[in-house]
């Protein structure tokens, strides 16, 4: 099954001696490259995916994959099999010594379709990804093909791509690169990611036992079973677990990572009598670094090409499939011929900033884990010291502020809110889900948004919507949906049945959103808010689809 | 309006209070010293909670100080 999935095809180039050409090629089938050619494959753009392997990641390397994720890979069709898979989580125990310091609840209200984490190991989801993006049918995916040579030319990228039968050249519109942190895409562009790198090591393994521990994130500073460093255990499928021993910059790599050395360190944790097999062992350290920007003309950067962060915080493959989730939707758009090429710079809007948020957290993280000076390290120990009697100082312990979806508040995407709306939501913002009834049982708000701009229009107890609603934006160049949530039930209403209808169960629509009865919001396809009205206000509403879409003059005006 | 430091004298026993101050060392080595102040400085900071008047003192604090050439 696995080496079916994964097994090398020569490519057609090789036997007709042509130039292969593509709309869009992306280098690397990590969980980005997938994610994003899964995307651009449901918004009908063929893609080729080239990838120098043959295999599904070793170890278990990125496992938390967080809310927002999920509902991204959700809309990608792949979101039930993660979570069925995965080991669901929301609480977290810090602590030090032997002692717990404290917990925290990553999801503490209710009424979400998916949980604020699940671990799922890396190779699991790279599969779930590959037979998902075999289902579209518009992905040639091509293992073992590498990409030598690159020229980006005002109007294509042209490649030059090496086989185990030979290379061939393709050409294509846009590039994608999610090749990794150490990117040959880039490069072969000259271009670089600059940054910090954190003096310590950290041995990472992969230990399959039987253990009744609860299904919780366990990280202590200074245990009596690792003096002086940090620890972290967190559970995988497959009964696999994740134990992440702090070194110290002097440690050895290469002697650390010999079972000899990494087994003792496991039986002093674990118990001498508990029996358990060693999966995967590294050493690594961590940088926070990233690229000035991720577009250079026809060619995108994406995930840990990007920007890298310490895995303190779950923020690598998450941010990376965020990354995929804001570009897919945009790229498709402008192949279209609908939207202008200025939407491809808000990839750098909306991203850049967002990494440079998780790399504030991950370096602020990594910062406390391991002090840079001794002063450092002694406000962290007064910290920890203090957090066991003060409240106050366990919002001062970071043991990884763990990965929430970045808010384009100041994207250049958002219509200004013209009226004004209670809460933390603005426009900008990835979309809170709320649990309703539709005409067939139970549904999430989540399912209903996301691949094409949503209108979402809250009706409150009355029980007709406006005709403008649905005959106003069909027509747009760019339709958006309409999708009706209020109080009523919609099946005994004169509002047509192709037109999705909710009624908002538990009154949580209303209260998230902070509406009222005739208000409306606009989703774009990545599920983010790009405005919101107290009512409809038809040239409002086409005014904010063209500018969050970047829709071309001559498209706007038909 | 922001918060502002406080900068004029709000000690109602200034030598008593210094005298409290140094008299917590007393006994302690020079590591324990250390983390006696990292204590004190969060104790105090949490207890003032504006991260305005903070940062204030911050730069109050390490005006004046150079750093070594």
């Amino acid at each position: 099954m696995q080496s079916e999935l994964f097994a090398y095809r020569k490519a057609p180039e090789l036997a007709s001696g042509q130039t292969g050409r593509y709309r869009v090629v992306v280098v690397g089938a990590g969980p980005v490259g997938l994610c994003i050619a899964i995307d651009l494959a449901q918004h009908g753009v063929d893609v080729l995916l080239v990838d120098e392997d043959d295999r599904a990641s070793e170890g278990s390397r990125a496992i938390c994959f967080s809310k927002r994720t999920l509902e991204i890979l959700d809309r990608l069709g792949c979101g039930e099999r993660a979570v069925r898979k995965g080991v669901v989580w929301n609480l977290g125990k810090v602590f030090l010594r032997d002692r717990l310091l404290y917990q925290f609840n990553l999801l503490p209200e209710a009424g979400h379709k998916r949980p604020a984490f699940i671990n799922l190991q890396q190779y699991h989801l790279e599969q779930f990804l590959v037979e998902r993006l075999l289902e579209t049918r518009r992905v040639d995916l091509r293992w073992r093909n590498r990409v030598t040579a690159l020229t980006a030319y005002a109007d294509i990228v042209a490649l030059t791509i090496q086989t185990p039968d030979g290379h061939y050249s393709v050409e294509c519109d846009y590039l994608i690169a999610a090749d990794g942190s150490r990117s040959p895409i880039r490069s072969m562009l000259g271009l670089e990611a600059t940054g910090q790198v954190f003096r310590d090591r950290f041995l990472i393994a992969d230990v399959k036992m039987e253990a009744d521990f609860p299904i919780e994130r366990w990280f202590w500073f200074d245990p009596p079973f690792h003096p002086n460093q940090s620890v972290l255990l967190h559970r995988q499928a497959d009964n696999v677990w994740r134990i992440d021993f702090q070194l110290g910059w002097d440690a050895d790599p290469e002697v650390e990572r010999q079972p000899e050395r990494v087994i003792p360190r496991i039986r002093a944790m674990l118990g001498e009598t508990r029996p358990f097999t060693l999966e995967w062992v590294s050493v690594y350290t961590f940088r926070c670094q990233r690229m000035e920007r991720f577009r250079h003309g026809r060619v995108f950067f994406l995930g840990d090409a990007a920007h890298q962060v310490s895995p303190f915080g779950a923020r690598g493959a998450n941010s990376g499939i965020q990354d995929a989730d804001n570009l897919a939707w945009k790229l498709a758009l402008v192949l279209e011929g609908v939207a202008s090429d200025r939407l491809l710079d808000s990839y750098d809007a909306e991203r850049v900033p967002a990494a440079d948020e998780n790399i504030l957290n991950s370096t602020r993280s990594t910062d406390f884990i391991t002090p840079k000076s001794k002063v450092s390290r002694t406000f962290r120990d007064a910290a920890l010291q203090l957090a066991g009697t003060y409240p106050f100082a366990r919002g001062l312990v970071n043991s990884g502020r763990l990965s929430v979806p970045h808010s384009y508040r100041e994207s250049p995407l958002n219509s200004r809110d013209r009226d004004s709306f209670g809460g933390h939501l603005s426009p900008g913002a990835p979309a809170l889900d709320v649990p309703l009834t539709g005409r067939d049982g139970p549904a999430w708000l989540i399912d209903q948004l996301g691949t094409r701009f949503v209108a979402v229009y809250y009706a409150g107890s009355h029980r007709a919507i406006p005709d403008a609603l649905i005959e106003g934006l069909r027509s747009e160049p760019v339709a958006v949906e309409p999708v009706v949530v209020g109080g009523v039930d919609w099946s005994a209403t004169g509002v047509p049945a192709e037109i999705p209808a909710f009624v908002d169960t538990h009154g949580l629509f209303a209260q998230r959103y902070d509406a009222t009865p005739g208000a409306i919001y606009l989703f774009r396809p990545d599920q983010h808010l790009a405005a919101r009205w107290r009512t409809l206000d038809l040239n409002a509403a086409r005014s904010a689809v063209a500018h969050a879409a970047c829709l071309r003059e001559t498209a706007a005006a038909i | 309006m922001t918060a502002r430091l406080a900068t004029e004298s709000r000690l109602t026993a200034p030598d008593d209070f210094y005298e409290a101050l140094i008299d917590a060392h007393r006994g302690l080595t020079e590591d324990q010293s250390q983390l006696l102040n990292a204590r004190l400085i969060l104790l105090l900071s949490n207890h003032i909670g504006d991260l305005d008047v903070l940062r204030e003192a911050l730069a109050a604090a390490r005006m004046g100080i150079k750093e070594p050439t």
